[in-house]
């Protein structure tokens, strides 16, 4: 599948910027990082949970959960925040469908939770999950993990985690597949 | 008066056009130089329409109708005849009233004004009104009626029934069992019943008329039947006239062409007592119009406020425009259909309803010597109702939007115009 | 969707899309501290009850409160209702006030229906919170929302429906959204109870309990009105309640998964034995919590999205 050669255009004027195969690598570098930052191999590690926003931030988290199991052996919980409630926008289109939203066991309180989203554009989306966040707990501090940050933010938010940094115009739009929704792993610059 | 000459008429749309003079108010012979014209084009004359049945709401009312506006509604839709129901404020229940409405008709001068009295005082069903006293009075009534109320208490109907005899009068019933129609809003069937509004049901009709039919028959008394709405109704009236009855009937125009599928709006301009029923009674009694078991068309024209039907149904009151569309309403259900001719029209719309009435100068036959009591109708235009330009102050028609067929071009009471082309004459 | 006036005509996506949302809302406010979602932030929501329900305006009212709407509460006594100002006019006058939406009671059939067409060229939005006797479809979601937590999904699911269909707005909303969302329905009363033309209802209809009850995956019991007593439908609440009633010995003829269903408010010992209003089957309290939920999800599908240019 991830056979096409790095960004190359198709036909339709789509580049690949991620084979299946950068985005496994992708998601266990950011595992590493992780650890890294937040210390988790060390005895003294801070609880971490990650929080997926969905729809694609939910299975990224659960691959950074397994990720980082297997190189710290610590068990990290996950959940999912769906923030559609908390949209600014929400009056700008048709109804939007809502999401799940599912705490990771043992709650957020206290913890150091890392936010797990596909991309991060104009930071909207994370300053809505920041509120949800907010309304479901306290936890001790927030983190943010992206697949691809395409840049053209609009508010003061940043990513701790990246995977990609990718230079886009407004006009462009990132697709981030994943095999969960879409059969198979990617980023496509359109 | 000027004579009058009807240019190029066709009576009850046969033969040949023809020229009718008027001289005094009667139709006359040959022709006169000097006449006022008017030009027929071939138009259908018939005899001026009569109305058993219409609410002029003068006096109580008068927001909603006054007899010069209800007037002006029925000289523009064919009518040179009217009686006008007894359910006003104060009630027609005497001999005041009546003569207040006769006279205030008469000083219009549009079309006769014959006022209808009450049988009961107040229309409460309890007691009869002074009927002798109204029958003797100037306004000289004929037709009694508690209309709006049904006379349901059988001992008040017999006598009533009975007493109507020495008067020459008939009694007009609207038939409506009250036990079973408590709370109804609509006609009970499945349209009512989804859209959860309090059923009428047929059988409080039928089981009044069945039971008036009897009670006339046994006293040898005179019964009109108001509003007739059911396919039972009509069978039940066929059995009676069979067996002697002096019964007659009457049938309104909306009840000819509209069903409660109107119900599905909840808009209350189609909410009206007896309420709309289905295709197959509209299917009925088109029939039975036709054959004559229901014997005439009346309008039951009951003008409302905005405030009284722009509201949720069960709070609006229950009627409807009839007088401007009535014409309309019959020749596309009765006359488009083949059901009737021209001279069935003439029939149903005023010979019928005057002799019903005891009118002796009303629906008379287009002959010379004859009362000019007429009516030009063009069979070939068609119109667009609208209710805020109908003569009358409400504008309450079920009609709105809807192409009609036929115009009245003029209408003629006593030799007068009374209407023509759509106004009314100065 | 701009209005939710009945559930006849509300179509199995729109039925399936309201009962998700109530599904994820329920989810989301599950054990959080704050149960506030700023989603209808500045939206004015104003509730009209020309009658007396003191579970259904609350429960509205709560659904507002946690969406974070504004709720103005208009009751009919002690204000322009009771002094005779027509429904037409207190609905322009609420619309004109600012009124994103409208929650009415009335005990008049189709006064929803008005509302909406006189708000036909404004953006606010009617939800019909119960007219007369015709529909009540709030009330049909919760409980759908209710049977679809016990049961899955109700395709092919038996539900009976016992008691006073014919004044019921309730039974007419279960009936199209039941059978919209896949159950068959039964309904079961005496004939006296039942409405003119059922036979053409898409229900099977049975004036016997006893027999239906092995068959049923939920009864739902309609509350008996003291006005119906008295009304002649039937001889006397004794004999209702021995005919119709959901005892302990019923009961126990419904399979053990059934769902016992009842809007409330309820009659022990009439239409429903206290120990079967109290028995695991009944899912009451549920109902309740449901709703809720459900009203939130009609306030969000009705008024977080683009307004549509009147």
């Amino acid at each position: 599948m991830a056979s096409r050669q790095r960004g190359a255009t198709d036909p339709a004027g789509d580049r690949e910027i991620l084979s299946a195969g950068d985005v496994a690598r992708t998601v266990a570098r950011m595992a590493h990082q992780i650890i890294e930052k937040t210390a988790l191999d060390a005895p003294s590690a801070p609880d971490v949970v990650l929080m997926g926003i969905p729809s694609r931030g939910a299975p990224l988290a659960r691959r950074l959960a397994a990720k980082i199991a297997e190189f710290s052996g610590r068990t990290v919980h996950e959940g999912t925040l769906d923030i559609t409630l908390y949209r600014d926008d929400l009056r700008r289109g048709p109804t939007r469908p809502l999401e799940a939203t599912k705490l990771p066991e043992g709650g957020i309180d206290d913890k150091l939770v890392v936010l797990v989203d596909d991309v991060l554009f104009s930071g909207r989306t994370i300053r809505s999950a920041l509120d949800a966040l907010r309304d479901h707990g306290r936890p001790r501090a927030v983190q943010l993990a992206v697949l691809v940050d395409r840049g053209h933010r609009e508010l003061p938010i940043r990513a701790d985690y990246v995977g990609k940094n990718l230079p886009t115009s407004k006009t462009e739009d990132v697709v981030v597949m994943l095999e969960e929704f879409d059969g198979r792993d990617g980023v496509v610059l359109k | 008066m000027k004579p009058l000459l009807l240019k190029g008429v066709r009576p009850y749309g046969e033969g040949e056009p023809q020229d009718i003079l008027i001289r005094d108010g009667v139709i006359a012979e040959g022709t006169d130089e000097n006449a006022e014209v008017v030009e027929g084009n071939g138009a259908v004359l018939l005899p001026g329409f009569v109305d058993l049945h219409t609410h002029l709401r003068e006096p109580g009312r008068e927001d909603t109708e006054t007899i010069e506006t209800g007037s002006k509604a029925a000289a523009l839709g064919g009518y040179t005849a009217v009686f006008a129901m007894a359910n006003t404020d104060p009630v027609a229940d005497n001999a005041v009233i009546v003569e207040h409405v006769a006279r205030r008709g008469q000083e219009v001068g549009l079309v006769d004004v014959h006022p209808v009295g009450a049988v009961t005082v107040g229309l409460k069903g309890e007691k009869l009104a002074e009927l002798g006293t109204m029958a003797n009075s100037k306004a000289r009534v004929r037709v009694f009626s508690d209309d709006g109320h049904c006379v349901h208490d059988p001992l008040i109907m017999r006598r009533a029934l009975e007493y109507s005899k020495s008067l020459n009068a008939v009694i007009a019933q609207h038939a409506e069992e009250p036990r079973l129609t408590v709370g109804a809003q609509a006609h009970e069937g499945e349209n009512a019943s989804r859209l959860g509004l309090q059923g009428w049901p047929a059988a409080a009709e039928e089981s009044i008329v069945a039971r008036d039919c009897i009670l006339a028959k046994q006293v040898g008394a005179r019964l009109h039947v108001c509003h007739v709405s059911t396919t039972g109704t009509a069978d039940v009236l066929k059995w009676a006239k069979a067996r002697g009855t002096e019964v007659s009937a009457e049938v309104t125009p909306h009840h000819l062409v509209l069903t409660d599928d109107r119900l599905a709006t909840y808009d209350p301009v189609n909410k009206v007592n007896p309420p709309l029923r289905t295709q197959a009674d509209v299917d009925a009694l088109r029939q039975a119009l036709a054959d004559g078991t229901i014997d005439c068309v009346a309008t039951d024209h009951a003008p409302h406020a905005v405030q009284d039907k722009d509201c949720e149904w069960s709070a609006a009151r229950p009627g409807m425009l009839g007088l401007q569309t009535a014409l309309g309403i019959v020749v596309e259900t009765m006359v488009k259909t083949g059901l009737l001719d021209w001279r069935g029209v003439a029939r149903v719309m005023s010979e019928k309803p005057a002799e019903i009435a005891g009118l002796t100068d009303q629906g008379r036959p287009i002959a010379v010597g004859e009362p000019a009591n007429l009516v030009l109708v063009d069979p070939d235009a068609s119109w667009t109702v609208n209710g805020a330009q109908l003569a009358s102050i409400a504008g309450n028609t079920p009609f709105e939007g809807m192409e009609l067929p036929a115009a009245v071009t003029a209408t003629i009471l006593r030799g007068r115009v009374t209407a023509v082309a759509g106004r009314i004459a100065e | 969707m701009k209005h939710l006036l009945s559930t006849d005509g509300l179509d199995r996506d729109q039925a399936i899309a309201i009962l998700d949302t109530a599904d994820r809302l329920k989810q989301a406010l599950l054990g959080r501290e704050v149960r506030k979602l700023p989603t209808l932030r500045g939206r004015t929501v104003i509730t009209m009850f020309y009658e007396n329900s003191t579970r259904t305006r609350v429960s509205f009212e709560i659904a507002g409160k946690w969406m974070s709407a504004d709720v103005i509460n208009v009751s009919s006594s002690g204000s322009s209702v009771s002094k005779g100002e027509s429904l037409r006019d207190t609905a322009l006058t609420l619309q004109a006030a600012g009124a994103d939406c409208v929650i009415v009671r009335h005990p008049a059939s189709g006064a929803a229906h008005r509302l909406a067409g006189w708000l036909k060229h404004t953006n606010t939005s009617v939800v019909n919170a119960g007219d007369g006797m015709h529909e009540h479809p709030t009330q049909a979601l919760l409980d759908a929302a209710t049977l679809r937590d016990r049961l899955g999904s109700l395709d092919g699911r038996r539900v009976a429906i016992v008691g006073d269909v014919l004044h019921s707005r309730v039974a007419r909303s279960n009936v199209h959204l039941l059978t919209t969302l896949g159950a068959e329905v039964t309904l079961v009363a005496p004939p006296t109870l039942l409405p003119t033309g059922v036979e053409n209802w898409p229900v099977t209809v049975s004036h016997e309990i006893d027999s239906q009850l092995a068959s049923q995956d939920a009864v739902m019991l309609l509350r008996v009105q003291a006005e119906r007593m008295t009304g002649g439908f039937f001889p006397s609440s004794r004999e209702y309640s021995i005919a119709y009633g959901l005892n302990e010995r019923r009961l126990k003829l419904l399979p053990e998964h059934a769902v016992v269903l009842h809007p409330g408010p309820m009659l022990r010992g009439m239409e429903i034995a206290s120990v079967v209003a109290d028995s695991p089957q009944a899912a009451i309290t549920e109902q309740v919590r449901n709703g809720v939920h459900v009203r939130m999800a009609v306030l969000y599908h009705l008024l977080a999205h683009e307004e549509e240019n009147a």
